[in-house]
């Protein structure tokens, strides 16, 4: 087995990277807590402010993910999302089986692979279908009385209930991605390595980076 | 160091996001210049009731071009109210023909969609029910001198009243059961009030007549059904100098609107009508070109007329007035509830009974029985397009519990209906129980048949029937009656507005069906299976971890280093 010895700092997750995320939790965490208030969970803001709030955070959130999908283009950093279509196998019996027996994490964090196989094909569903169907039928909701104009006719309910299944859908992603971070080396790795850039990994021997 | 740029990236992220907000309120994606991507028909010149109020200046001349008292013809002795009707006839030629046109002359309306006679002449409500056989008493409110009985004559010019509407001076005033002629000679009224109604200077009334107020139109108008507050529920007498919390159009602390700013007229014939309402305004603004409804609010403010565009995202389900009229009756109680059956009730030496409550509105009256008065009430809501239909002398089902006076059409899926605030007036009425229709009693009168005169339900009612022209079967009993009264005015300041909490999540509208309202409504199946999925994480996260810790414990802290 790996000794532990091995390990080093990497540089995993870049400064806009970080910057990003962060903001985008922010975000999402107020879209999630204004949007189950809309919702009819709870009453916290009270309507009026509470559909201000989550318009102006959509937006926000718009012009977010907007801009991070330049920097992504941009900068090559895209590439850690190709789904790598090896070894997700090997991540799933880790995180099911491996890691109750104290294996080590099958998959190296570093520069240009910084997500292993799980994590870019979580991520990439995150970003290809929850992400446009929450800003779509959001978008959808909020120009609700403009788009009979547009020939669109759709009922508010059926806005309403795409909106809702996707909401739903972040809030599973919520809770699990936030228990993910937790199985790390140590509890709080992964967060540590989203805020500082640097990760402590194991390092057993190269590997090329998929995508390259 | 790094850790501290780190630092430095986050909070200038979340600056950025700030900056991106405010520059987006700033510019206006949430207030109405974001109007420009709106379709055409949002585009509307916007508060033009600058333009159309002329606010009274005294350094300026009058307003009007005529001094009446300056006339000939009106410097005379008037004995009658016709006599000065023909003096007014002689300049104002056409005003007469223009007034026999108009409901408030002819009291008959027919319906064009409906084909339903309407108007004062053929409608049974749940108030005073009806005018046929009553005339005298109820035609104080009629633009006429003389309405005493069914053979008046319509086409008399000089028996319109002038000065009804077009009194300055405050004093005219028609004598309650006069069949709308003022007192000539010296009168008590009611009998044995002590009240007396002496006879008016009317070369002075005459000689001031200048436009309609909100006290002339309101002489009428604010004491619908018999008295003071007792019908509309949105119409008093505290409207005819409102307070600004009252009524922003109408209080001088406001716009000082007369009635007739949005009632425009034409030809004397009057707009806005309670027969055949408008349930949403689709033309807008009436200038430069009126679509003949000058009375909705659009007519004014627009079809966005709000700052806030997810505000006019509303308009198009939910009326003006279902917001800015939170409640109605606000400063002075309205009747809500009218129980003719308990009529007739008198005391031990015989006489007719009245009584009070604290604030010195009558709860029972031998004449009329019980009533309920309620003081700020929150309206029902109802889809309305505009059109109503009377129940009149339609049979109704056998062992019906409620009767309606009046039914308000419209529904969710109907284009033209909104969500209308209504007062909901309700009573117990005499009934015809062999036909299964509403009954018309004969109630003022000298006559024995009247019922305000031998309190006999059989005569008067058999009287009542016999002049509206009704089939009587013989046998009446007592039915439950509601009538809806659509609210339009008491518009609150915009601060005291239906917030938007009241019907998103505490339930005012909660009613309502056919329409999806955020925060009220959400579909179980997908609430159920979302909130099932939630949990279904959270349990995998704590079976997950629970294996975790157990195993990490067995074989050492994972991650030990």
């Amino acid at each position: 087995m790996i000794e532990n010895n091995g390990s080093q700092k990497v540089y995993v997750y870049k400064r806009y990277n970080r910057v990003w995320h962060w903001i985008q939790a922010i975000q999402i965490a107020l879209l999630g807590i204004t949007g189950f208030e809309i919702h009819g969970s709870f009453s916290l803001f009270g309507f009026e402010r509470v559909t201000k709030i989550h318009d102006i955070t959509a937006w926000s959130l718009i012009f977010m993910v907007a801009f991070t999908i330049f920097w992504y283009f941009t900068t090559g950093e895209w590439k850690h999302y190709v789904p790598s279509g090896e070894k997700a196998s090997v991540h799933l019996r880790y995180y099911t089986l491996g890691m109750f027996k104290n294996e080590p994490h099958p998959g190296k964090n570093k520069e240009l692979s910084r997500l292993n196989p799980l994590q870019r094909f979580t991520y990439l569903g995150f970003k290809l279908l929850i992400v446009p169907v929450m800003v779509t039928t959001g978008l959808l909701y909020m120009f609700y009385n403009d788009l009979p104009a547009f020939g669109i006719n759709l009922s508010l309910e059926f806005v309403a209930i795409l909106h809702t299944i996707g909401a739903f859908a972040l809030l599973s992603f919520f809770l699990v991605h936030v228990y993910m971070t937790t199985t790390g080396q140590t509890v709080f790795t992964n967060i540590k390595a989203m805020i500082t850039g640097y990760e402590e990994i194991e390092v057993v021997e190269p590997e090329p980076a998929a995508g390259d | 160091m790094n850790q501290r740029r780190t630092a430095y990236g986050i909070a200038g992220g979340l600056l950025l996001v700030l900056i991106i907000a405010s520059i987006m309120i700033g510019a206006g994606m949430f207030t109405d210049s974001a109007v420009a991507s709106m379709p055409p028909a949002s585009v509307e010149p916007q508060a033009l009731t600058a333009n159309i109020v002329m606010q009274q200046d005294d350094s300026k001349p009058p307003a009007s071009t005529a001094d009446h008292s300056q006339f000939e013809e009106l410097q005379q002795e008037f004995a009658t109210g016709p006599e000065v009707t023909a003096a007014c006839l002689r300049c104002h030629t056409e005003a007469a023909a223009q007034i026999h046109e108009t409901l408030h002359w002819t009291w008959e309306y027919v319906n064009p969609d409906t084909g339903q006679e309407l108007g004062k002449k053929n409608v049974i409500n749940n108030y005073c029910v009806a005018i046929d056989s009553n005339e005298p008493r109820c035609t104080s409110c009629h633009v006429g001198y003389g309405y005493a009985n069914d053979e008046f004559d319509f086409t008399s010019e000089n028996n319109v009243d002038c000065l009804v509407c077009h009194d300055t001076t405050g004093d005219y005033k028609k004598f309650p059961v006069g069949a709308g002629h003022p007192v000539y000679e010296t009168k008590e009224f009611p009998p044995g009030s002590g009240k007396m109604w002496e006879p008016l200077d009317l070369a002075n009334i005459a000689q001031n007549v200048g436009a309609t107020s909100r006290n002339t139109c309101g002489a009428c108008h604010f004491y619908g059904g018999g008295g003071a507050a007792v019908k509309h529920g949105d119409l008093d007498p505290t409207m005819a100098n409102p307070s600004y919390e009252l009524d922003v159009h109408m209080s001088p602390d406001g716009e000082n609107f007369t009635c007739a700013t949005c009632h425009v007229e034409d030809s004397h014939s009057v707009s806005g009508s309670r027969y055949q309402a408008i349930g949403k305004d689709t033309h807008g603004v009436d200038l430069p070109a009126s679509d003949g409804n000058p009375a909705t609010c659009e007519s004014c403010h627009g079809l966005r007329p709000m700052q806030d565009e997810q505000l006019n995202d509303h308009v198009d389900q939910i009326a003006c007035q279902t917001c800015h009229i939170p409640t109605y009756a606000r400063e002075m109680q309205t009747k809500m509830w009218w129980d003719w059956s308990t009529a007739g009730r008198k005391d031990a030496e015989g006489k007719g009974i009245v009584e009070k409550d604290d604030n010195g509105w009558v709860t029972y009256d031998t004449k009329k029985g019980d009533f309920v008065w309620e003081k700020n009430v929150t309206p029902e809501y109802i889809w309305f397009n505009g059109t109503v239909t009377y129940t009149n002398l339609e049979p109704f089902a056998d062992g019906a519990e409620t009767v309606p006076i009046n039914v308000l059409h419209g529904g969710p899926d109907d284009p033209d209906s909104r969500i209308w605030p209504v007062k909901l007036f309700k009573g117990i009425q005499p009934y015809d129980s062999g036909n299964n229709t509403l009954a018309v009693p004969h109630l003022f009168g000298k006559d024995e048949n009247a019922y305000w005169k031998s309190y006999d339900w059989g005569l008067a009612l058999e009287a009542g029937m016999a002049a509206y022209g009704a089939d009587y079967s013989g046998e009446y009993g007592w039915i439950e009656t509601e009538m809806l009264w659509p609210l339009n005015h008491m518009i609150a300041p915009k601060e005291q507005a239906v917030s938007c909490e009241s019907c998103h999540e505490d339930g005012l509208l909660d009613g309502m069906e056919g329409v999806y309202m955020p925060g009220r409504d959400h579909n179980e199946l997908v609430h159920n299976t979302g909130v099932g999925l939630a949990w279904l994480a959270v349990v995998g996260i704590v079976v997950h971890g629970g294996f975790r810790f157990r195993n990490g414990r067995k074989n050492g802290k994972n991650g030990e280093k």
